[in-house]
């Protein structure tokens, strides 16, 4: 150890009920580092680092700060204690001023003196190199401006440790660049700097150590001039990495003489994809395969008009078409179910009925509704081919388990008789017995003719699933593979190298 | 199977949204039955009845019908403030197209006249209604634009019409309360075809929505929308679009109650027809078991709502109290109802 450590936790513990979010974690973070936490979702970072800001309440093990042993039992106290956070999406107020922001809520004293604030303020900015001025709005800063101004805060209340929480995530190029800048200022500073993010690329620009957590559980800490992406990613997705690093010869794509069931060509939407080409034949399965944040979702997004547009052509058996909503891909016969099964998914008050039925009464139209007992019919036929565990159909979607609430949604976009239906995360925290029967459904649903898009987390689900995967980085395609006997390390491969 | 034992049945009962609604208008109704003598007298007159009871439904049937709008924009997640400026604007519109000759300096003798006469209408009166009506449903629009289209909460959108509604009403009439005395007009709040014509209006516009919003799929999309607007748009919904149309509709039902108020005084008085009836229908739809969040709705459960309410106040009038007490009892009474609903008083 050539530095001091300025935080040191051992053994942490933290249980949820039903889930054991963090299980004996060791984390230490030098003076004058940056330290990258990483870890696939439900790896427990975000769990640490509430830890370690007070908002929850460790169950056992310790936290030493500059080597006094700490007990946080608020953010306000860990504020006090020095250790600053800045979350992803920005904290801040946008209708004050930039000096505001950076001093509202601390001091005692009930009056506000104006000038004197301003003057810190702009002394502070102009110290970490901030373009921004004290006096004016919030709002007018370029959302960057807006993270450092909540970095400037942070440094300013003396923080020792800095956590920032996916702040590039919002970002361009040269935004980024001018984060990282400051955060080498105040590495330099001797500030302790804990980074997430899910760039790959970003951890190697800018990071010295890195720490990564799966399922709850320590892998491992490592320098990181020392851990390979591969490395990193194998660690991350928990599969151990055999040597062999040669990538399997991709297997004899299929006769093209068929025309594709549906064909895009430099595909773009607002959501910051780059413009893509996808194909899917007949009776397809086919994957985006990519860490969370690599595109796979806003490419399913963009198949399905869910975010605006911006370019590109659509064929659908061959014939040109334009799809510019939703309601449009659904009369193509293109079906999506979405990522976040709570948020975009159910409805959370409507009858499990209700909610089967609800896609294809949209495409029927309000005028020509599906009567009572025709509803019933599609759903009890549903809940009896997928086994939906539910007391009743009029039962509300949200008293259901969240795989049997899939399950519904599934339902809901078979009802629509898609030729192509894309599933994006459809085993998400789902019990692995249900995640076992999607997956069967999904081979089956291709058996008989339907196209299908998979995309999850789980690289061996997919394996499992689907005979081509195209493979995603930061948002963009960078490699494709095809064949039966894909393996793990294929795909782990093309993630770590591709797009270089 | 479930057995239905008697703890089974109630929980069915009291588990319907429409338990706690018509379980208030019953306790009134008990109330007035043990200290009101005679509450329920209805004498027959000309083959017409009246009594206390008709006389709740048919001052009820404003807010009745206004209800009826507010629960379709409460179920998107909205709410409506601007519903009795609005009456006074299609109250205005109305007036004014059956008399438009206050607006002149001086009047002949031939048209003074003609004012007076109860059967004279300067526009035929087919024509009024539904002029008064368009108007209130394009103010239903310009709310529905700006809370769909222009993502302004609803709260504050409507409030822009409910304040500038009124100052619109009066120019319509040029600050004038027009007397309206066209005979025809004053039978929309005041005729008994054994009961009062606005009951059988309130009726009609229940069976309406009824049918328009159970009888198609809109009722679902509505509900829906409020719910989960994101898995609504997933679903392929357009979900601004039937926000529009809820607004407008509410809108629509807007028009209607302000030609009952103002047929019932024969004026358009723009300073207070509708005046707070807002507040009263959004209570209805709370009363009603509406949740103001969005979401499931009951188009009955929001009626008896506003039955509750005039009940509540037509009783205390019968008992003699003072009317500014009414309305701290009126107050007392939804507490009372509403505390049924939070799910802490409940389980307590």
């Amino acid at each position: 150890m050539q530095s001091e450590n300025i935080l040191k936790m051992e053994g942490i513990c933290k249980t949820f009920p039903g889930v054991k979010a963090l299980d004996m974690v060791d984390f230490a973070l030098r003076k004058g580092e940056i330290h990258a936490l990483m870890g696939e979702n439900g790896a427990g970072k975000s769990t640490l680092i509430k830890v370690i800001t007070g908002v929850y309440e460790k169950d056992a093990g310790q936290i030493v700060l500059d080597g006094n042993p700490i007990d946080l039992r608020s953010p306000q106290e860990a504020q006090n204690s020095g250790i600053g956070t800045v979350y992803q999406e920005i904290t801040l107020c946008p209708n004050l001023t930039v000096a505001e922001n950076m001093f509202i809520g601390r001091g005692r004293n009930p009056f506000v003196q104006w000038k004197q604030m301003n003057e810190k303020a702009s002394q502070l900015l102009d110290s970490l190199g901030i373009p921004a001025s004290p006096t004016q709005e919030l709002t007018s800063c370029s959302l960057a401006i807006q993270q450092m101004i909540a970095i400037a805060r942070a440094v300013d209340m003396d923080c020792k440790i800095l956590i920032l929480d996916e702040p590039t995530s919002s970002l361009d190029e040269d935004e980024v660049n001018k984060l990282f800048e400051l955060m080498g200022e105040l590495k330099d500073r001797g500030v302790g700097i804990i980074f997430i993010t899910h760039f790959l690329e970003q951890v190697y620009e800018i990071t010295d150590r890195i720490t990564v957590l799966r399922n709850g559980k320590l892998v491992g800490e490592y320098e990181t001039s020392s851990l390979s992406q591969i490395e990193l990613v194998s660690k991350m997705m928990g599969k151990a990495l055999d040597d062999v690093t040669k990538i399997k010869k991709h297997e004899p794509k299929k006769s093209a003489t068929n025309v594709p069931v549906f064909e895009a060509k430099a595909l773009s939407s607002d959501a910051g994809v780059r413009p893509f080409d996808f194909t899917i034949q007949k009776g397809e399965v086919n994957g985006f395969a990519g860490l969370l944040g690599s595109g796979r979702s806003e490419s399913a997004r963009a198949i399905f008009a869910a975010d605006k547009v911006t370019g590109g052509e659509i064929r659908m058996n061959g014939k040109k078409v334009k799809i510019k909503a939703p309601i449009e891909a659904m009369k193509r016969g293109i079906g999506y179910l979405p990522e976040d099964r709570k948020g975009d998914g159910i409805i959370a008050d409507l009858s499990v009925r209700d909610n089967i039925i609800l896609a294809f009464q949209v495409m029927k139209g309000f005028f020509r509704p599906i009567s009572r007992k025709q509803a019933e019919e599609f759903a009890d036929e549903y809940v009896k081919t997928l086994k939906i565990k539910t007391p009743t159909i009029n039962t509300p979607i949200k008293s259901l388990s969240g795989g049997n609430q899939q399950k519904v949604i599934l339902a809901r976009w078979l009802l629509t008789h898609p030729m192509y239906l894309i599933l994006d995360e459809p085993t998400r925290g789902i019990d692995v017995g249900t995640k076992v029967e999607i997956q069967k459904l999904v081979i089956k649903l291709a058996g008989e003719g339907m196209s299908l898009t998979f995309i999850s987390s789980e690289i061996d689900e997919m394996l499992r699933t689907c005979s081509r995967l195209i493979i995603m980085k930061d948002r963009e395609i960078v490699g494709e593979l095809n064949g039966t006997d894909l393996t793990e390390n294929d795909v782990m491969h093309v993630i770590a190298q591709g797009g270089e | 199977m479930k057995t239905m034992t008697p703890f089974n049945i109630w929980k069915n009962i009291s588990g319907s949204k429409l338990f706690f609604s018509f379980a208030a208008l019953v306790s009134i109704f008990l109330f007035d039955l043990i200290f009101i003598p005679n509450f329920f007298a209805i004498q027959l007159r000309d083959g017409n009845l009246y009594g206390n009871v008709i006389d709740i439904m048919r001052s009820a049937s404003t807010v009745c019908i206004l209800a009826i709008g507010m629960t379709l924009v409460i179920a998107t997640g909205g709410v409506d403030l601007s519903v009795g400026a609005v009456m006074a604007i299609s109250a205005s519109v109305a007036a004014l197209m059956m008399n438009p000759y206050v607006m002149a300096k001086t009047l002949s003798a031939e048209t003074q006249r003609l004012i007076n006469d109860p059967t004279f209408t300067f526009a035929p009166f087919g024509s009024v209604i539904i002029a008064a009506l368009v108007v209130a449903v394009i103010c239903g629009l310009w709310n529905g634009i700006l809370v769909a289209y222009f993502n302004i909460p609803a709260m504050v959108a409507t409030l822009i019409l409910m304040i500038s509604g009124r100052g619109i009403a009066q120019l319509i009439t040029n600050g004038i309360r027009i007397q309206i005395f066209y005979e025809p007009f004053s039978y929309i709040a005041n005729l008994w075809l054994i009961i009062p014509l606005p009951i059988y209006i309130v009726a009609f516009m229940l069976v309406l929505t009824w049918f328009l919003t159970r009888k198609t799929a809109m009722g679902m999309f509505i509900e829906s929308v409020g719910a989960n607007s994101r898995s609504s748009f997933y679903s392929g919904l357009d979900e601004k679009f039937i926000k529009l149309l809820v607004y407008a509709f509410c809108g629509f039902c807007a028009g209607v109650a302000g030609l009952i108020a103002s047929s019932n005084i024969k004026t358009s008085d723009a300073n207070n027809i509708g005046l707070l009836l807002e507040l009263d229908a959004i209570l209805a739809v709370v009363i009603g078991g509406n949740m103001m969040s969005g979401g499931r709705f009951t188009l009955l459960g929001s009626v008896i709502g506003a039955l509750v309410m005039q009940a509540t106040k037509i009783s205390m009038y019968n008992l003699g109290v003072p009317a500014n007490a009414v309305m701290a009892i009126q107050g007392a009474v939804v507490l009372f109802v509403i505390l049924f609903y939070s799910k802490q008083v409940r389980e307590f």
